[in-house]
């Protein structure tokens, strides 16, 4: 498996108890991911998208080892990280990081930015006293900020400087993958587009590979070389950015892509209005789980659900309507 | 008739705190029209729901102070208004709706109490037929099953459902003026969707004019007929939709759309405008855009621009105008 | 690099330039603090007698007229004078000399008390906070059963049960104020323990020990603080009703407690006795309750931005 794929989930699974039913009889589970295999490549980034309770945020926790998942294993390189024990896990686990939503929140208002940057350094013995501080200064450089910065706290930083200082943090270790959950989506646009620019060019750079997990579909154009899309727990589109803009198969994203109002107004045009909300990941329906919603759907929908069948090169769709259901 | 239905002239608005004063707004000049969605656009910061707030006199004082300015609602300034006269204005002539449509509804009430109790409010009708009048409320917004919905706590509602019931409640009253101040920016994309149907088809069928507050240059395009621009406590460029998509002229609008990554075409990076947007307790003198802007002048360090007309209707407050 | 210079001893000057550099955030903090602790007034009078006691306390060898443990039974039971400002007691002994020694010795309990609870209570509740589950359950439990009893009956029992002297009745009453603090500090480790800097940390590889120490902790200190001021006064009546039982200080330790134990037996001849070591309790209390109090509303983030 050396063909540049860095991370390969496959089927994997995480249900968390949403407390028991009426006098506890019956537990219920929330299916935040049920079922997710997708693959991200050396220097490339794999976008997910999706909207709010689809699970791309606990596909991103799973990845890097905040949650253990039901089913399911991740590969680093070809290694099973699930088979790992202690030590060597938490070894490997260096080479996977991620950074957050909310640079406010993502950083500890008490701890000084030297330390928030430079402290992975230390907890893994990779440098101390010195070395620490001229990597740290390194980092800072790298992300766009400057050395005397290392003396202040979080507080004294914009929004955008601060996810700049969580960026700098998870690659401070010098990893290969690095998971972007919603890196902007806190952000406003002129500063989004400061953010989105410096990963796009750490990443020409220095080589990483990024796992940007957004709801935002313009954004994810804008930084992906392959999009999935999830719905429910489910991957239920995944191609090449291009291909999936150009052609999109699958009716919810299709349903996505024209719920996006455009930034000009010449081009107005009716929003496409997909009928209902998303359904609880508790009560998932049954068949395809986007059936209830779509405007398409065969009865086979209702009752099988579809598996993912190629439609293209490297374009894969899971919908009865493209012959998902063989 | 006077077209402008709210006419908002030099409006400051300043909050005192431990820090010092913060200048939240300063000679602000706005109007909206009769009948039409006026998108107010900015980031962060900038003061615009601030400016919403002080429409309807909500801003908390103390720290706040609206300390200069008049806000004309139809001939009448409302910040002149006593206390009593202004609680009849709103809900009755000027309604608001709010980013986090929880924090507007009771908790442990179901939706159907609360709607009830806003209906009998304003009209004098048996409980029955206020029952009618929600179920009628709700079906013009859509909602599926509405008789269900409202005998659901507001928890049990999703974030749509709940923007929805706050659209029908407060264009129940038949205002004349709708705030909307940022009402799609905790919804997904799908649901956002329905919402901006909705609440365009509403306020369009019954002439409401709309004061729709948004971050979001994709919205306001799709939505709105005109737009005003805010930076830093002031009012930057105000335009007709088209005019301010196609030839934006103030600096910081035009960096505002060039960072907008796009749905259809393939940028490899996204023009982005240099530095952080400034603090409101000593902002920048002359015009406030100035540290960031490519081609500021010494004008633009020592004076205010003035307002200049570039295009019908479209204003802009930039001294690289001529 | 600055930091490649030869190490050849600290130059003061030059860490002090440093340390403001490093800390600059937190001393700006400090002086915002302190100011709006200046236009606090129950903070300036609950400071102002924290102050005068810690000054009495540590001034008392120099500023104490007479040896507070010396006898003159030829002197006994006088009324307060010039000679004897607060009178004296049964053995002669200067009242207010042993007033004054007595500051020292209920300042130093309170603040032994406060920074060995203060201390535990800390690492506890944030071990429980942070870990949750069985463990949380298992210490919680365990500081709930000490929680469920009076703090002076407890600390009561304890102290009679180790056997009187000022140390076990230290020991007992830290042991009884270590759930004030574990359960204020659980609580906050509970809100930390969900911020995603915490998740960050996780990934970045950090243990849970390091977690506890460099966020957890940090987290709640200022709390803590504002707790450990009120609790410093809820020692000193605590440790002060000790001795007057016998349980605490014993004689000729001139602790305040203890002295109004044996004054009470006087009270109705010589009022002075147990008068001025009452007054002394009462005055250091309400000091530190006051001071807390007003700590407490300066550091309130809500109040402060």
């Amino acid at each position: 498996m050396s063909d540049g794929v860095v991370i390969r989930a496959v089927g994997l699974k995480k249900y968390f108890s949403a407390g028991s039913g009426l006098w506890g009889r019956r537990k219920v589970f929330v299916k935040a991911v049920d079922g997710v295999s997708f693959e991200g490549r050396q220097g490339e980034t794999l976008g997910l998208v999706g909207e709010s309770g689809c699970g791309k945020s606990t596909v991103g926790m799973l990845l890097s080892g905040l949650h253990r998942p039901e089913a399911g294993r991740v590969f680093y390189r070809g290694q099973d990280i699930m088979k790992l024990d202690g030590r060597e896990r938490r070894r490997m686990r260096r080479n996977i990081q991620v950074v957050f939503q909310d640079p406010q929140s993502s950083l500890d208002p008490r701890m000084l930015i030297k330390k928030a940057v430079g402290f992975p350094l230390e907890v893994n013995r990779l440098a101390r006293g010195a070395e620490v501080t001229r990597r740290v200064e390194a980092m800072l450089a790298e992300v766009g900020l400057r050395p005397e910065h290392m003396y202040r706290y979080p507080h004294e930083f914009s929004g955008g400087q601060r996810q700049r200082i969580n960026i700098a943090r998870a690659l401070i270790t010098g990893p290969q993958f690095v998971v972007l959950d919603e890196p902007t989506s806190a952000l406003d646009v002129s500063v989004q587009a400061q953010i989105l620019n410096l990963i796009k060019d750490l990443q020409r750079r220095r080589g990483y590979s990024y796992l940007f997990i957004s709801h935002d579909l313009s954004v994810i154009r804008h930084v992906s070389h392959r999009v999935a899309v999830m719905y429910l727990g489910r991957i239920v589109e995944s191609a090449p950015r291009r291909q999936l803009f150009s052609a999109p198969r699958h009716p919810y994203t299709r349903a996505l892509m024209a719920a996006v109002p455009t930034p000009d107004p010449t081009r107005r045009r009716p929003l496409a209005l997909l009928p209902g909300d998303v359904p609880s990941p508790v009560h998932i329906p049954p068949g395809c789980r986007f059936h209830p919603r779509c405007s398409e759907a065969l009865d086979v929908c209702r009752h099988v659900e579809p598996t993912e069948v190629p439609v293209g090169s490297d374009h894969w769709v899971a919908c009865h309507l493209w012959g998902g259901g063989a | 008739m006077d077209t402008d239905l709210l006419r908002i002239q030099d409006l400051s608005v300043r909050f005192f705190t431990y820090q010092g004063v913060v200048r939240a707004l300063e000679g602000v000049w706005l109007s909206v029209r009769r009948g039409e969605i006026l998108g107010l656009v900015g980031e962060t910061g900038c003061g615009k729901s601030v400016l919403a707030r002080s429409i309807l006199r909500l801003i908390a004082d103390p720290p706040g102070k609206i300390s200069g300015g008049r806000i004309l609602f139809k001939g009448r300034d409302l910040l002149a208004l006593p206390m009593k006269e202004m609680r009849r204005i709103r809900g009755n002539d000027i309604s608001m709706i709010f980013q986090e449509p929880m924090t507007s509804l009771n908790p442990v009430f179901t939706v159907g109490n609360q709607m009830e109790e806003v209906v009998r409010l304003h009209q004098k009708v048996s409980r029955k037929a206020a029952r009618r009048i929600c179920v009628e409320m709700l079906t013009q917004v859509r909602m599926p099953d509405a008789e269900a919905v409202l005998r659901k706590y507001p928890h049990e509602l999703s974030g749509g459902m709940r923007q929805r019931v706050m659209i029908a409640l407060e264009l129940s009253c038949r205002p004349d003026l709708l705030i909307a101040d940022e009402p799609t920016t905790a919804l997904d994309v799908t649901v956002q969707a329905q919402v901006l149907h909705i609440l365009s088809d509403l306020t369009r069928a019954r002439e409401t004019s709309v004061l729709f507050i948004t971050h979001d240059l994709g919205v306001v395009a799709h939505l709105c007929d005109r737009v005003a621009v805010m930076y830093a406590g002031k009012i930057v460029e105000t335009a007709p939709v088209e005019a301010l998509f196609q030839s934006p002229r103030h600096p910081y609008t035009r960096g505002l759309l060039a960072a907008v990554p796009s749905l259809d075409e393939d940028r490899e990076f996204l023009a982005s405008i240099p530095g952080v947007v400034p603090g409101l307790i000593d902002p920048p003198g002359g015009c406030r855009f100035h540290p960031r802007c490519d081609g500021a002048g010494e004008p633009c360090r020592r004076m205010e621009p003035a307002g200049v007309e570039v295009g019908e209707d479209h204003w802009v407050f930039c001294h690289g105008i001529r | 690099m600055p930091s490649s210079t030869p190490r050849s001893g600290i130059d003061p000057m030059e860490w002090w330039r440093r340390f403001q550099e490093e800390h600059a955030w937190q001393l700006r903090e400090f002086v915002f603090t302190l100011g709006l602790l200046r236009r606090n007034p129950s903070a300036v009078a609950g400071s102002c007698i924290i102050a005068a006691m810690v000054f009495l306390a540590l001034a008392a060898p120099w500023i104490a007229p007479h040896d507070p443990i010396r006898i003159s039974l030829s002197e006994r039971l006088s009324s307060p004078s010039w000679h004897h400002l607060f009178g004296t007691d049964e053995l002669g002994r200067d009242i207010f000399s042993r007033v004054l020694f007595g500051a020292r010795i209920s300042l130093r309990i309170g603040l032994l008390v406060v920074g060995i609870a203060g201390g535990l209570g800390t690492v506890l509740g944030a071990v429980a906070g942070y870990v949750g589950g069985k463990l949380d359950d298992a210490i919680m439990r365990c500081l709930d059963i000490v929680l469920s009893f009076p703090s002076l009956v407890l600390a009561m029992a304890l102290a009679a049960a180790l056997g009187p002297s000022l140390r076990n009745a230290i020991m007992a009453v830290a042991f009884v104020m270590i759930p004030k603090f574990a359960r204020l500090v659980r609580g906050e480790a509970l809100a930390v323990r969900e911020k995603p800097f915490i998740a960050a940390a996780k990934v970045s590889g950090a243990g849970h020990g390091w977690i506890i120490l460099h966020h957890v902790i940090p987290n709640c200190l200022s709390s803590v603080i504002v707790l450990g001021t009120l609790v410093v006064g809820e020692t000193i009546l605590i440790a002060s009703s000790l001795s007057f039982i016998g349980l605490g200080a014993q004689p000729p330790t001139p602790e305040w407690g203890a002295m109004i134990s044996v004054g009470r037996k006087f009270l109705m001849d010589q009022w002075w006795y147990a008068t001025f070591p009452g007054c002394f309790i009462l005055v250091t209390v309400i000091g530190f309750n006051i001071f807390g109090d007003a700590l407490r509303d300066v550091l309130d983030p809500r109040i402060r931005r």
